[in-house]
């Protein structure tokens, strides 16, 4: 068992469809990590700023507005900037693959789409984390 | 039945019981898709005592448990209105010319994410969000660009929009106006539904207690000037995406619905005279039966309560008139093909339900916005309902059902025991700074979730029927980038070319109706009529009402 897996739910931009963001908070938290949850409409500053305050390990973000190839990128920056370069990044919502791939390369470790079993989301955690 | 058949009539189920006990049964899960339990069977005694006239009565009769016209589809079919909106105003312009030639009835707006929170395209929040999951739209000048071409007194229109909805009919009343349309032949809904936002949707922007004046102002403005528009359209809609349960959705919306009508009363409206004007708007979920009496239900309530608690005297008052949606939360991304067939069913329980109008979505919408071919199949199985199924010859055909009978007593039952709840909590607003609707829903939707996880419950194509390595092949609607910018030049042209001074008296005497207790619905006109920015009048409004904060629960 290594320490445990504190993450950063986060919901950028300005759509407020939180039943996602708020299912994976619950089974991440029910796995056993430290769920901490941003609630809505928060700007890529806020995000940032407080994965690097709250010291986590791994930042969840989810968005079904379609601004995910602005808001993703720009939080990544905002990350490295504000000293959280090493924080993992992770997505989820209404994201078409061809973006999924292009968010891959900018450094998102992966793209959960709807449908997705929230395991796979705590085992990609794990094992990305833990090795 | 008399007392004897009724004696004999038990001791055969009991028997039927103990047979079906010896029978071989699938070990699957036999609840509905809210988790209710149900029977193998139901029978007369599941209905006892039904009264007929008290509990059904005649379609367009009290208490409109069988419809709320007397013709239903014989007299006409619902309004298959298909929501849609993207990119710029004259994007969508064409995509309503599209849906209006291949035979839609009614039209249908779906704003952008900062046309909805109030910001202009050109704000810094606005960034990589306009035009992406509907159309923008920053002043009248969008608004009659939208609207081009398009006959304002022969088309109705639906707004899905709410915390900022007075601005935004304000400019579709204008863009009219400007068509030689007077205010009165235009009809149609602005969604206008804020209490729901609180409670699952998430748009606001002006706390609970300003965001209900601003609603009573339309409701009383609407009255007296624009007496064919739907003045809030109270949405289950939103809840039950939010993974809410069919009694929970049924309950939570018509608890908002009382508290509109409440808060009308208070600010010393007549009843009869805004109530005619309220209409709802639920989903439509995959549990077939479930959905049918969830909609009897409500049309019952909403009758009784009208009628019993709120002394309305005019027969319009006591109808809940209802649109549908399909259930976007039930599609799939894996083989989305298959979401034809989930839209066709849930469309089908809509219409057996005794709906107004209709949206039925897309398979593509669970990976983007519909491209033109998966919009015009969705319209298509609302014209095949209509025209090759042959439920539309009878009104409520499934009452007498000792199934749907009993679902509908029970639903009713259900929302009952929410309102006591809701009640003792102070009513809506109170529940709604508790937290109370936002636990019950995002408990009810990770319950949900467990249960397809743990495989009790099955969506085929997810977690059962599952493809290997499949790949999407259906195309999908690309969203212009340039839209943005092209919103942000015209937002500057727009800026210097309008009179500015104009825009400044308007803005103040805005401001100074909202300090007031005046209708600030006139005000609001004055400044869309001289082409002030929707992000401008919103922020003139905060200076006046504040913002919301949601406190956050999980």
């Amino acid at each position: 068992m290594g320490k445990m897996i504190r993450v950063l739910v986060a919901k950028p931009g300005l759509d407020g469809h939180d039943r996602g963001a708020k299912v994976v908070a619950n089974a991440l938290k029910d796995a056993g990590m430290e769920v901490i949850y941003t609630g809505l409409h928060q700007t890529p500053e806020l995000i940032a700023e407080a994965a690097v305050q709250e010291d986590v390990d791994v930042v969840g973000l989810s968005i079904l507005s379609g601004a995910h190839m602005t808001l993703f990128p720009r939080i990544m920056e905002l990350l490295k900037e504000k000293g959280g370069g090493d924080i993992m990044v992770f997505g989820g919502g209404i994201i078409p693959a061809e973006d999924v791939e292009e968010l891959e390369k900018f450094g998102v470790a992966r793209v959960f789409g709807p449908g997705t079993d929230t395991n796979d989301i705590v085992s990609f955690l794990k094992e990305k984390l833990h090795g | 039945m008399n007392e004897k058949e009724i004696k004999e009539y038990k001791r055969k189920k009991r028997e039927y019981y103990d047979t079906l006990q010896e029978c071989n049964l699938q070990d699957i899960d036999f609840t509905t898709v809210s988790s209710e339990p149900v029977e193998p069977l139901y029978g007369p005694d599941d209905i006892e005592g039904l009264d007929y006239q008290e509990e059904l009565g005649f379609p367009g009769s009290y208490p409109y448990t069988r419809g709320v016209y007397p013709s239903m589809y014989r007299g006409r079919f619902w309004t298959m209105r298909q929501f849609a909106g993207f990119g710029s105003a004259a994007d969508t312009n064409r995509r309503y010319h599209y849906l209006l030639d291949h035979g839609q009835t009614g039209l249908s707006v779906a704003f952008d994410m900062p046309t909805i929170m109030g910001y202009d395209s050109d704000h810094e929040r606005s960034l990589g969000e306009v035009g992406k999951c509907g159309v923008a739209i920053d002043s009248l000048q969008d608004m009659e660009t939208m609207f081009k071409g398009i006959d304002q007194s022969m088309v109705t229109t639906s707004m899905t929009i709410n915390a900022p909805a007075a601005i935004l009919l304000s400019f579709y009343l204008c863009a009219g106006e400007k068509k030689g349309v007077p205010f009165e032949k235009m009809g149609g809904t602005i969604q206008n539904d804020i209490l729901k936002e609180y409670i699952a949707q998430k748009s606001w922007i002006f706390p609970p207690e300003p965001s209900m004046r601003i609603i009573t102002d339309i409701l009383e403005f609407c009255s007296q000037h624009v007496p064919r528009w739907n003045t809030i359209s109270i949405s289950g809609y939103h809840i039950r995406e939010a993974g809410s349960t069919a009694a929970q959705e049924l309950a939570f919306t018509l608890a908002d619905g009382f508290a509109y009508v409440e808060a009308g009363i208070e600010a010393g409206l007549d009843v009869d005279e805004f109530a005619p004007r309220l209409s709802f708007f639920f989903n439509s979920h995959l549990d077939f039966f479930e959905e049918i009496a969830k909609y009897r239900a409500a049309r019952r309530i909403w009758a009784r309560r009208m009628k019993e608690k709120y002394g309305a005297t005019k027969k319009k008052s006591l109808l809940m008139r209802f649109h549908t949606q399909t259930a976007g939360c039930s599609l799939t991304a894996q083989q989305p093909e298959n979401n034809i067939v989930r839209t066709a069913f849930q469309a089908l329980s809509a219409v057996l339900g005794g709906t107004q109008s209709l949206h039925t979505n897309s398979m593509d919408e669970t990976l983007a916005l519909p491209s033109e071919k998966a919009v015009r199949i969705a319209l298509r199985t609302q014209q095949l309902i209509a025209h090759e199924t042959g439920v539309v010859n009878s009104a409520d055909p499934l009452a007498g059902s000792y199934m749907v009978e009993a679902k509908t007593r029970e639903l009713e039952r259900q929302a009952e025991d929410y309102f006591e709840r809701i009640e003792e909590l102070g009513g809506v607003v109170k529940a709604i700074e508790r937290g109370f609707f936002q636990k019950e829903i995002s408990r009810a939707a990770y319950e949900y979730q467990k249960a397809v996880e743990n495989g009790r419950k099955i969506v085929v194509g997810v977690n059962k029927f599952v493809m290997k390595d499949e790949k999407i092949d259906i195309p999908l609607l690309k969203v212009d980038a340039d839209v943005e910018m092209k919103q942000r030049d015209d937002l500057e042209k727009l800026r210097s070319g309008r009179d500015n001074d104009k825009v400044a008296r308007e803005l103040e005497a805005l401001g100074e109706a909202a300090a007031g207790s005046d209708n600030i619905i006139p005000a609001i006109l004055e400044c869309a009529r001289c082409y002030c920015t929707e992000g401008e009048i919103i922020t003139e409004l905060k200076k006046v009402f504040g913002e919301y904060q949601e406190p956050i629960f999980l």
